[in-house]
């Protein structure tokens, strides 16, 4: 691998050991590190927040034609989730048993609103490391 | 403020020509430019070139000089790069600098070249357009975002992915006669919605292709065209520009592009009209999604409304408000740092009654141009109107 990425990589660290958080501004904007000032408004100091132990799925996608780090994951589906101040974008795992995808389902291997844990995984592909979510059992 | 004209427009054939160098294709569209609008090479001051991988697809970097001389000319030259809206930035920096009387004559458009990389290769330079961290880690492609868009708006205002088919069908039907687009053939509803998923929702026939191809445009000041009898019809009386959070999962609403509102915005004002005013349009469909993200942004249609548009018949080309006449990126083809010079090229065709689809707008006055970068990060609206 290359270099770390000072403040992404600390927040992913921090991320796969239950520990994410948010920064967030005296305005109440959240956004995601590394940050000086807010994105939304530009005040600071930001604080480090915890997010959230669960979030809401707002959109998702199955990709089907992936980009050359994703050749062997695809299928996947990436998703969009509500996590209290702020949004992640993650790869959703175990929707399917054992962490396979449901390729030909249009939306049924996850719905919108449902709710997931934030965790960290690795690409099948490179063994990257990817923000994974996982539907909490209702 | 000195009145902008254009004086020319070029294009290459939209396609894919995947062994032919990026200074070949910017040359072309250079060249039909210059001879549509009968002004010497030598008088261009400025040369504005809008670009996106060129670095990834050609190995080449700090590509204005070599387009400079692909198009025979010297002077100032600089590559504008706003993902898939280099060449609409491109353009909107060749605006200001004639109607603040910087220059006269500016040359403004752009080039890519993408079919000699693998559909991976590609996959991966087009995500280069979201944020690398947060998004194309979490394996967000382009396809992907757009995706992800599609069924927020959805989620928000209901459709389905037959809406999205209308768009395609559509498009694909007014590309049948231009000689510049990619795909001269009918995709009926039936077809799109049966083709293969690429991002669900969205499948083959709601993104538009990978393709090679240049824009080039010679813009000319009022002054300029009546003191040396130069043949300019068309103005381009309003431009804009707009930002949004670069990742999707940042902006505020995943099914709305307040980008292209604030560009829209700029450009009516700088144009002194509104939405009502405008005749036809041409619009950033990438994907099928785009164009109703797309018109909601320019104030053609209401939130939640754009979706049913195409099927309803309202942007056909025999609808009040016709929309991509040209066939839009989704049938002419997008090479992304083209696009938004092609866009210019196309309504002033329409505007002035020598596109091969202006029999559809025989008394159109007013056209838009909508340009987007990434997933609406960075959108550039023009306003072009006849002025004589
Ligand atoms: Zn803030």
């Amino acid at each position: 691998m290359t270099a770390r990425d000072e403040g992404y990589d600390e927040w992913i660290d921090a991320l796969s050991e239950g520990a994410g958080y948010a920064l967030v501004c005296p305005e109440g904007h959240g956004s995601l590190p590394p940050r000086r000032v807010c994105p939304e408004c530009g005040s600071s100091p930001l604080s480090e927040e915890p997010l959230p132990g669960s979030g809401t799925v707002e959109t998702f996608t199955v990709v089907h034609v992936p980009s050359p780090r994703f050749s062997d994951d695809a299928p996947y589906v990436t998703a969009v989730a509500r996590f209290g101040p702020v949004r992640l974008t993650g790869i959703v795992r175990g929707v399917d048993g054992d962490g396979d995808v449901d390729a030909d389902g249009d939306g049924d291997a996850i719905e919108v609103g449902e709710t997931v844990e934030v965790d960290v995984g690795e690409r099948e592909t490179d063994g990257g490391r990817i923000v994974t979510f996982r539907p909490v059992e209702s | 403020m000195t009145e902008v004209r254009v004086a020319g427009v070029g294009l290459t054939r939209f396609g894919s020509h995947p062994e032919r160098t990026g200074r070949d294709l910017f040359a072309e569209a250079a060249d039909r430019a210059f001879a549509d609008a009968g002004v010497d090479r030598n008088a261009v001051e400025e040369l504005n070139y809008g670009n996106f991988m060129g670095a990834l697809a050609e190995h080449q970097g700090h590509q204005a000089p070599l387009m400079a001389e692909a198009a025979g000319v010297r002077c100032p030259a600089t590559r504008y790069e706003s993902a898939c809206a280099s060449a609409g930035v491109a353009v909107r920096e060749a605006v200001r600098t004639v109607a603040a009387g910087d220059a006269d004559v500016v040359v403004a458009g752009g080039m890519e070249r993408m079919t000699n990389l693998d559909t991976e290769g590609a996959t991966e330079g087009l995500a280069i357009a979201a944020d690398d961290l947060f998004e194309v880690r979490a394996g967000v492609t382009f396809p992907g975002a757009y995706a992800l868009m599609a069924r927020a708006y959805f989620e928000a205002h209901g459709g389905s992915r037959e809406d999205l088919a209308h768009v395609a069908s559509k498009n694909h039907e007014n590309a049948l006669p231009n000689e510049y687009a990619q795909f001269r053939t009918e995709v009926s509803v039936e077809e799109a919605l049966d083709s293969p998923p690429i991002a669900e929702p969205l499948h083959l026939y709601d993104a538009c292709p990978i393709t090679d191809g240049a824009s080039a445009l010679v813009l000319v000041s009022e002054e300029y065209a009546a003191e040396n009898d130069v043949d300019a019809p068309v103005a381009v009386t309003g431009t804009g520009q707009g930002t949004d959070r670069m990742a999707l999962a940042d902006r505020t609403d995943l099914a709305a592009t307040p980008a292209a509102v604030d560009a829209a915005t700029a450009a009516y004002d700088d144009a002194g009209i509104g939405p009502a005013d405008v005749d036809l349009a041409e619009v950033h469909d990438c994907f099928t999604i785009a164009e109703v993200l797309a018109i909601e942004s320019l104030g053609l249609a209401e939130p939640g409304e754009g979706i049913a548009a195409a099927r309803d018949g309202h942007t056909t080309a025999d609808g009040d408000l016709p929309v991509n006449l040209s066939g839009g990126l989704k049938a002419k083809g997008h090479p992304v740092g083209a696009t938004g010079g092609s866009q210019i090229a196309e309504v002033t065709r329409l505007l002035r009654g020598d596109h091969p689809n202006s029999e559809h707008v025989p008394d159109a006055e007013v056209g838009v141009a909508h340009n987007a970068g990434g997933t609406v990060a960075s959108a550039v609206v023009h306003v072009l109107e006849v002025a004589e």
